[in-house]
Order: C-alpha cells, then sequence, then structure tokens
C-alpha cells in the first residue's frame, strides 16, 4: 500500500507520539507516588466503603447519563442528516459545539436559568398553577446536564459518520422503494452502530470525571464521584498516592468497561463508492419530515434555552467596561493563544497517531508488535481522558521544581495538559473520517505512486479538511473552557479567560463573571463557525475542484 | 522537543529572577491566595504601603485559595521562594506547622484582639469573619434566629451549603454544627439535610446559585451583607444572627523558616497587624480587622451581625477529628 520506507516514518511518528504521551503521564504518576514529605498525614485503608461508594454512583450516573445522551443523539443526528435543507441547519450544528466550551459552573447557572426553581421551566409551571416547584437536584440534575453536554456530542460525531455514507447507497435504497424503517436498519444503523463504541466511551469518560456538575446539581454528597475524592484528596488531605491509587481505580473500571462495550459491538465496514454527491431521497414529504423538523426544534429549544439565559445574564453586564478592560483583554488573548496552539498539537499528533495505527494495521497480517502498537495508540488515546488534570499538573510541579521557577513552565504545562485531554475528543472525530477516507483513496493513490507531501496535499487535505477543522475547533473549544491545568500553576503572569471568571465571581462579581461567560461562549461560537463550514462555502469548493 | 525546551525554559527563569533580584536590593515574596491579589483586593494597596517605608519590593505569588497555598508550599518543599505566607485559616495552623516550613514570628501580637481569643507563636492573625447563614430579605421575612431554627424549620425554605470535602465555609459549616450539637451533630444533618437545596464545591458556585435567586439562604460571612451595602449599595441581602453563637474564620499569616531576609519578614508582620494594613482589609478584602484601623470602619459595617458568642475549636483538635466527622456528616447526608 504506501511504500515501506513512508511507512516506517509514520510508524516511528506515532510511536513517539505516543511514547511522549504515556511517559508525560507515567512521570507525573510516578513523582506523586514518590512524594514524601513531613507532615503527611499516614493514610489508612486505601478502598474503604467510601471509596467503593463513590465508584458505585460514578458508574451510575455516568453510564445512565451515556446511554440518555446516546438515545436523544440518535433521532436528531438522523433528522439533520435526512433534512439537507432545514433553514438554518448549519447554525443547528454550530450550536451543538458550544456547550464543549463552556466552564461547567457556566453551564450549571445558565441550565438553573431554564430547570431551576426560579427558572423558566418552573415559572411556566407556576403559571399553570402548580405551587411547589419542580427540583432538579439530585440524579436528574445531573442526567440533564451530561446530556446538555454531551447528546451534542454523541449527534454530531454520528451526523459526520452519516454524511459519509456514499452516494450510490441512498440511489439504491431509493430504487429499492425502501421504507424509513428499512433505511435505518440496513444503510444508516450500521454505520451509528460502528461508531458507538467510541461515543459511548468518551461520553462515559466525560461524566465519570464530572466533578462540579455533580456536586453542584447533585443536591448532595450522595452524589459525589471518584473524581470528588481524588480532588479531596489533593486538597484537605493532601495524600498524593491515594490520589493516584483512586484515579487507577477509574482508569481500571472505565477500561473494563470501554472492554465490554467494544466486544458487544461488531465492526462496521467501510462503505464504498465512486465519490458522487450525496443526495438523499427519504423524509422529503409528510410525518418523516414533520418528524424530524419536531426533532429538531426541539434539540435546538433544548440547548439554546440554557445558553440564552447565559447571554442574557451577560447581557446585564458593563459589557463595554469589561471590553475595554486591559485585564479582559490580557486573559481572552491568552486563552486563545492557549487554546489554538494545543488544538493544533492535538490534531497534527493525534492525525500522526491515526495514521500510525492504520499503517500497522494496512498488512495483511500485521506481527504481534504492530497489533500492540495499534491497540496501545487507541487504548491511550481513550483513556488520556481518565487521568485528572490536577494529577498531572501536581506531579509536573514536583518533577519541575528542580530546575526553577514553576511559573516559567506553566504555560508550556498547561498546553500539554490540555492538548491531551483534547486528544480523546479529536481521536473521535479523526479516526472514522481518516478510516473511510484511507479505504476509499489509498489504492487510488498508491497506483499514482503519489505520497508524502503531494498526497498530503493533493488528497488527504480536500478528503480530510472537514473532519480536521471539526477536531481542531472542538479542541480549541475545549481548552479554552478549561480551568482544571490552569488552576494549579495560576498566578498573576498567567490569567485566563475561565480564571479570571471565577476570580471575579470568587470576590461577589457575579455579573462581571456573567458577561465573562458571555464572552467565552462568543468565542467558542467564532471557533465553532471555523470548525462548521457552511453547505454553501462547500458547494462552492467542490465547484472549484470540479473546475 | 520537549527536552530541548525544558533547560531552554530554565535558563530563561534564572535569567529573569536574577535580573528582576538586582534591580530591588530587597525583594519580599509573600505567597497568598488570589482574591487577596485580584483587582479589587487589597493585594496592591498593601505593598504601595509597605514598599514606601521598607525600602523593598513586594511580590506576590498567588494561588486559588487558602488550601491551595498550603498544598503549594508542601509541593515545593524546601526549594520554596515563600517569605511570607499569608492566607492560611486557623484550621490549617496544625497541619501547617506539621510541615516544619514555618519559624516563630517573635513580634508583638498585644494590639491583636480575635473574638475567641486566637494567638500562637507561629501564626498572626490579619483578619477574620464570622460565618453566618445570609438570606435574601425579598424571598425570606422570617429567617432563622438560632441554629436550631435553621435545621427544625420549613423544608421548603432551601438554603444552599458548600461541601467540607472541598471547602473551606463548607468545613467550617461543618465545625459549627459540631460546636453547637456535640454529639448529636449527626441527628442535626440528618434533619438539616432536607433544607439543602444542594452542596456545592466551593462558595463561588453557592453564592452564585444564591445570587440567581435558586435558594433564599446560603452559607457565607456576616461580612457579606457590606459588600452589597458598600458596592451595591443594597441591604437586600443580610445576615441571620444565631443565638447560639457563630463559628469563625480567623486568617493568619506566617513567616517560613527559608525567609531570606528574617528581619524584612518581621517587619511586614507587624505592619500586617498595623492600623495601615488593618484599614485596607474591610472594603477589599471583606473581612472584619483585627487591630485598629486608621479611620473607623465604614457604616455598613457597623449594620452588621456581632456575634454574641463565638465558637473556634484549636488546629489540633480539628485536625485529628476531621475525617471521623467528615464521615459522620458524610452518611448523615447521604441517607434516603
Amino acid at each position: 500500500m504506501i511504500n515501506r520506507i513512508e511507512r516506517r516514518w509514520t510508524l516511528a511518528a506515532g510511536v513517539l507520539c505516543l511514547g511522549g504521551i504515556v511517559l508525560f503521564v507515567c512521570l507525573a504518576a510516578a513523582a506523586l507516588l514518590a512524594f514524601d514529605e513531613p507532615g503527611m498525614p499516614n493514610g489508612g485503608a486505601f478502598f474503604d466503603a467510601y471509596v467503593w461508594r463513590v465508584a458505585r454512583f460514578t458508574l451510575l450516573q455516568a453510564s445512565l447519563s451515556t446511554v440518555l445522551s446516546i438515545l436523544f443523539a440518535i433521532p436528531v443526528a438522523r433528522a439533520l442528516a435526512r433534512q439537507t435543507a432545514f433553514p438554518g441547519r448549519v447554525w443547528v450544528i454550530r450550536l451543538m459545539a458550544l456547550p464543549l466550551g463552556l466552564p461547567a459552573l457556566v453551564a450549571a447557572l445558565g441550565l438553573i436559568g431554564i430547570w431551576g426553581r426560579q427558572g423558566a421551566l418552573n415559572t411556566a409551571l407556576a403559571a399553570i398553577g402548580l405551587d411547589q416547584p419542580v427540583s432538579i437536584y439530585g440524579l436528574s440534575g445531573i442526567l440533564v446536564a451530561h446530556v446538555f453536554f454531551n447528546m451534542p456530542l454523541a449527534a454530531r460525531l454520528m451526523l459526520s459518520g452519516l454524511e459519509r455514507i456514499p452516494g450510490e447507497y441512498w440511489l439504491v435504497g431509493a430504487n429499492l422503494g425502501m421504507r424509513p424503517l428499512s433505511i435505518f436498519r440496513f444503510i444508516e444503523w450500521p454505520v451509528i452502530r460502528g461508531l458507538l463504541p467510541g461515543i459511548a466511551g468518551l461520553i462515559f469518560m466525560l461524566c465519570a470525571t464530572s466533578f462540579t456538575l455533580v456536586l453542584t446539581l447533585g443536591g448532595g454528597p450522595a452524589a459525589s464521584t471518584i473524581e470528588v475524592a481524588i480532588y479531596q484528596a489533593l486538597r484537605f488531605d493532601f495524600d498524593p498516592p491515594r490520589a493516584i491509587v483512586l484515579s487507577l481505580l477509574q482508569i481500571i473500571v472505565t477500561a473494563v468497561l470501554l472492554v465490554a462495550i467494544r466486544f458487544l459491538t461488531p465492526k462496521a465496514d467501510e462503505g464504498h463508492g465512486g465519490g458522487r454527491r450525496v443526495r438523499r431521497f427519504d423524509g422529503r414529504h409528510g410525518f418523516g419530515r414533520g418528524g424530524d423538523w419536531l426533532v429538531i426544534a426541539l434539540a435546538v429549544l433544548f440547548l439554546a434555552l440554557p445558553l440564552g439565559s447565559v447571554v442574557s445574564s451577560g447581557l446585564r453586564s458593563d459589557l463595554f467596561r469589561l471590553v475595554s478592560d486591559p485585564m479582559v483583554q490580557r486573559a481572552l488573548a491568552t486563552s486563545l493563544v492557549i487554546a489554538l496552539v494545543s488544538g493544533l498539537f492535538c490534531v497534527i499528533s493525534t492525525a500522526v497517531m491515526i495514521r500510525a495505527r492504520q499503517a500497522a494495521l494496512a498488512r495483511r497480517r500485521p506481527s504481534t508488535a504492530y497489533r500492540g502498537l495499534a491497540a496501545a495508540i487507541s487504548a491511550s488515546s481513550a483513556l488520556v481522558l481518565l487521568v485528572p488534570p490536577v494529577v498531572l499538573g501536581a506531579g509536573w510541579f514536583l518533577l519541575l521544581r528542580p530546575f526553577g521557577d514553576i511559573t516559567t513552565f506553566a504555560p508550556l504545562l498547561v498546553i500539554l495538559i490540555n492538548m491531551l485531554m483534547a486528544l480523546p475528543f479529536v481521536y473521535r472525530v479523526l479516526e472514522p473520517a481518516m478510516a473511510t477516507h484511507s479505504a476509499r483513496t489509498a489504492r487510488l493513490a498508491a497506483s499514482l505512486g503519489l505520497g508524502g507531501w503531494h498526497r498530503l496535499r493533493l488528497i488527504d487535505w480536500p478528503g480530510l479538511r472537514k473532519p480536521v477543522l471539526m477536531a481542531l475547533s472542538f479542541a480549541c473549544a475545549l481548552s479554552l473552557g478549561d480551568l482544571g491545568a490552569v488552576a494549579l500553576f495560576g498566578s498573576q503572569d498567567m490569567v485566563t479567560l475561565p480564571w479570571l471568571l471565577y476570580s471575579r465571581m470568587a470576590s461577589y462579581r457575579s455579573t462581571d463573571a456573567a458577561g465573562l461567560a458571555l464572552f467565552l461562549g462568543l468565542v467558542c461560537l467564532v471557533l465553532t463557525i471555523a470548525g462548521t463550514p457552511s453547505a454553501a462555502n462547500d458547494d462552492h469548493r467542490r465547484q472549484d475542484d470540479v473546475a | 522537543m520537549r527536552k530541548a525546551i525544558i533547560p531552554f525554559l530554565a535558563a530563561i527563569a534564572a535569567v529573569t529572577t536574577a535580573f528582576s533580584a538586582s534591580a530591588h536590593d530587597k525583594v519580599l515574596t509573600v505567597y497568598t491566595y488570589e482574591s487577596f491579589t485580584s483587582e479589587w483586593g487589597p493585594g496592591a494597596k498593601v505593598a504601595e504601603a509597605f514598599e514606601k517605608t521598607c525600602g523593598c519590593k513586594i511580590s506576590y505569588v498567588s494561588v486559588a485559595d487558602g488550601v491551595e497555598l498550603l498544598t503549594r508550599l508542601k509541593l515545593e518543599g524546601a526549594s520554596s521562594k515563600a517569605d511570607i505566607v499569608l492566607g492560611l485559616d486557623t484550621n490549617l495552623v496544625s497541619e501547617a506547622k506539621a510541615t516544619g516550613f514555618f519559624a516563630p514570628h517573635g513580634i508583638d501580637t498585644s494590639a491583636v484582639k480575635v473574638p475567641g481569643g486566637f494567638s500562637d507563636d507561629t501564626f498572626v492573625p490579619y483578619d477574620y469573619g464570622h460565618f453566618a447563614v445570609i438570606y435574601d430579605t425579598q424571598a425570606m421575612k422570617k429567617p432563622p434566629k438560632s441554629l436550631k431554627e435553621l435545621v427544625e424549620g420549613d423544608a421548603n425554605q432551601k438554603i444552599v451549603i458548600e461541601d467540607p470535602r472541598t471547602s473551606t465555609p463548607g468545613l467550617g459549616l461543618l465545625l459549627w454544627v459540631k460546636s453547637v450539637y456535640g454529639d448529636q451533630a449527626g441527628a442535626a444533618w440528618a434533619k438539616l439535610k432536607d433544607r439543602v437545596l444542594t452542596v456545592t464545591p466551593g462558595w463561588s458556585e453557592a453564592y452564585g446559585l444564591f445570587t440567581k435567586g435558586e435558594a433564599p439562604m446560603v452559607l457565607s460571612y456576616t461580612t457579606s451583607p457590606a459588600y452589597h451595602m458598600v458596592a451595591e449599595s443594597t441591604d437586600r441581602y443580610q445576615a441571620a444572627s444565631f443565638s447560639e453563637g457563630h463559628y469563625i474564620q480567623i486568617e493568619v499569616a506566617g513567616i517560613t523558616k527559608s525567609a531570606k531576609d528574617p528581619a524584612l519578614a518581621k517587619d511586614f508582620l507587624t505592619f500586617v497587624t498595623g492600623p495601615e494594613f488593618q484599614s485596607i482589609i474591610p472594603t477589599t478584602n471583606w473581612m472584619m480587622p483585627v487591630a485598629a484601623t486608621k479611620e473607623p470602619l465604614p457604616e455598613a459595617f457597623g449594620k452588621l451581625v456581632t456575634p454574641e458568642k463565638t465558637f473556634l475549636m484549636s488546629s489540633d483538635e480539628v485536625a485529628a477529628n476531621r475525617k471521623a466527622w467528615i464521615d459522620e456528616w458524610l452518611a448523615a447526608m447521604s441517607k434516603n
């Protein structure tokens, strides 16, 4: 397939990236494990009843959140895939990338603006005569928040999958007069099913490591996740080894679950087509169309209302003063630089690793070493999300302290940690797209003798531009909203937007904080617009390509 | 790539620290929490006032909060540049001493008066605040008059509290309930549980929910209404005075053993208890001064709740029992 030298380089680059990531995580963990200073508590048993209780709750809420997010995402993705002419469709898709970039606290306050005791829902219910407000605090609140964050993520990933289905399929389907149910069963479901293990795994991890949302909306300590215990171990208790053991527990529990999901779902095979223009013929009229519109409208309401609540409280702040505040400008610039750099690093290294994985599996009978490499790449890209940023931060703090002032390294560390946290997202976006792309173009490129730069420019970039932009915008939005990594090193020298937001909140300036949340939202919006080129642009480009 | 960057950055760090050290002959490095050095915090004014007299330069290093401050010190160990650590609270004192990083302050603290009578040979108090339930006068006409009334009152009138596992006010409420109820604390929590809307990881989330109107009550400080009165000129939010008394949070500062210029560090601690620093604190840190101020406090402070009785447990007692009490809290609050 690819020629031998290039393949060797690809593999070497992949090994390098993978090694770097593994080393980065393991060194931090080792530093914390070896940490021994006076005044350290001698922790009792690691696995007391408390740990088991939080582990059980973590599993429960994360599983439920995952299942619900996916169940709701399927009809939304399908409706969006079918209704290519839905007015404002591209904006709906862009809207779906917004929650990713919001810090948990902002999202929680937005959700409460709708679902809370004084929120829109209860106001409406009170108007029709309900005297006691409906309370979402508890498991239901956690689920609403997690679905708010993850349903759109799942829907977008599924939608990309559905849009990769070759046009021939729809042509044949229409010729056979397939009914919607058959289309779903024979064309759409096999694609979605193939994506499910990856999507479910990603969402499960996000929910399992959720912290602020779980505590704030959980209603009490019965709703605590392992992440809370990890944080606790690194705060009042200051017991780093315990934090590491708890992180390992979190990783093992999730890894077992991920492996189980993977075994339960068969591998999807890539559809081959001639690259003709994709046109769907179903869901054009009547019930199909009406139903799709309803589904889209409900999803938009569910997402847009809490975001609208964030916007409306933001508008009440003194936006002009905030914009002209040099502190805010600096924070915005810092956040943008961190987000863009870590986003770029992340997309490049992930693409390299996926390519290496493909190269390793490209042989008819890959050797054990190659298979091992491929497995290691997909496992590490999946599990890295489970290493709490605070553990990485504290570990690297210890490692770097002999080299001088820690605040000097802070920007680099924050970028690397953000990059790692975005990796699983980017992997989920790029991997299926690159698999399909390679299945469709690898032979052609090889037969044309195209390789290296030329293939990248002529074949890979035009084919993968969309997923790459989407991955980049995801990664940037994630780092933008992240507080975790900055919190540990944060000093006056490196103030990011979420850090400033929390800081204003902590000094009673909640209206300022609301204004900053609006800024964050706007920046995310810009990112998602860049990450989701509109259909008109696409058609334009297609004509260019033809010409 | 990373390998190449680390020595490079280390070199830059060495050069910049060397440069900034030579620009001023003396630098006093103060570790503190973030809100102390934020735009509205006391940090800048304090530095300006002290630098006038000391012929030195104050350099702040700030982390998220008091607990993080101790963590940071532990992580940095002996290599810490801190001369002064300002911002621990009394609950952390015993753990902070156990690290062995702190030296006795050796200054005269006779002018310092804090309710509960805290005095220590290593840490000097610089401000204090009593924990209090703040209520929204527009949503609640009859606030609870005691902790007992809070515990036993109408479960539909909700309160937002902070988690003692992750936040200082949360731990404060835990100790408050323990001080009042003793062995019955578990039962009290089980009763209060129905009134608790939710338990947030930190003060910001709780106060955010409260000001958004989600609950008519929140656990904060007696000084919170002063902020709303002074900065927002509204007396909508008030503290409920509890007849049993209030638990206190005292913030302290100390000198590290590795302080480069112990005499300068001592001067700073003396300055901290002096009228100039004490005058800056109330309207920037929104806490009560521990000693005489230069000018009288703003009028709003006169309207604040002044508890008749103050609860304060020794930090050794807190350190020894914290885990057991948190377990008790968890058990009571997790019941269905």
